[in-house]
């Protein structure tokens, strides 16, 4: 009997060991565009500018549950003024296979500084979003974005 | 595939002077990623739309550059201050290279 629920313990123990191994595969199989990516991308664009906090929102849901199609707007506090206006705002995402979303170009003939869209999440990640002021000042935001079922196909 | 239809909607009414509307844009496109494989392994190419641009009296109001992260059918809305009647005209640029476009015109209250 002893040995019996010894050799068992053990069979279970190395299920779960190779289980664990097995996760730990997936995961990183698919860690493709990580933080560090978006971080690469956001230091391309700002240079030796400092990202401030502030001024610009971006609005996502905290729970998607199709990753295939997440409506994402952001919005920047600005008069958008022919001397002061958002001229761009970037939107960056750390667990999609590349960190890239998509660019927003404004104009003073905006008037408010606005825009929507939808987005392909393929799993629970960060979304960032980063404007470039006319004045030359950086504003960084992000969310976390809990996705239920993965969008990008595959 | 079948052609790319736009689609956009603007305020009908005439909208008071100096007013921010906000302007909606949808076009068919399935954004093929490239990330996707098909039956037999093979990478489908990717083919999206990668711009857009609205003018409106022939002046670029907004822009957008797209990456494989926008969904299927992308769906676009921005805000513009009529500041004068007139037309905005949309353009959306294809991997291929082949351009849609689609036209609104705008009326202001008197």
């Amino acid at each position: 009997m002893q040995t019996r629920i010894g050799r068992r313990r053990l069979l279970f123990g190395t299920g779960g060991v190779v289980a664990g191994l097995g996760l730990a595969g997936l995961a990183g199989g698919s860690a493709r565009a990580d933080a560090a990516a978006v971080e690469a991308k956001i230091k391309e664009i700002v240079g030796d500018r400092t990202v401030q906090e502030g001024r610009i929102t971006l609005d996502a849901p905290e729970i998607a549950e199709n990753g295939n199609t997440v409506p994402v707007s952001v919005s920047v506090d600005s008069p958008m003024t022919a001397d002061d206006h958002v001229q761009r705002v970037h939107v960056f995402a750390d667990g999609n296979p590349r960190p890239d979303v998509c660019t927003f170009h404004f104009t003073p003939k905006n008037g408010e500084a606005w825009a929507s869209t939808r987005i392909r999440l393929a799993k629970t990640q960060k979304v960032y979003a980063l404007a470039e002021m006319s004045d030359g000042s950086v504003y960084l935001t992000s969310r976390e974005v809990k996705v239920t079922i993965g969008g990008c196909g595959g | 595939m079948a052609k790319p239809k736009p689609r956009v909607r603007v305020p009908r009414k005439p909208v008071p002077k100096g007013e921010v509307i906000t302007v909606k844009t949808l076009i068919s496109h399935p954004m093929e990623s490239g990330q996707r494989k098909d039956k037999k392994g093979n990478v489908i190419p990717r083919k999206i739309i990668n711009r857009f641009e609205a003018t409106y009296n022939g002046e670029l109001v907004f822009a957008m550059d797209l990456h494989p992260a926008i969904s299927a059918n992308p769906y676009i809305a921005f805000n513009l201050r009529v500041d004068e009647a007139g037309e905005l005209a949309f353009k959306w640029v294809d991997d291929d290279g082949s351009v849609y476009t689609k036209k609104a015109k705008i009326k202001v209250a008197s």
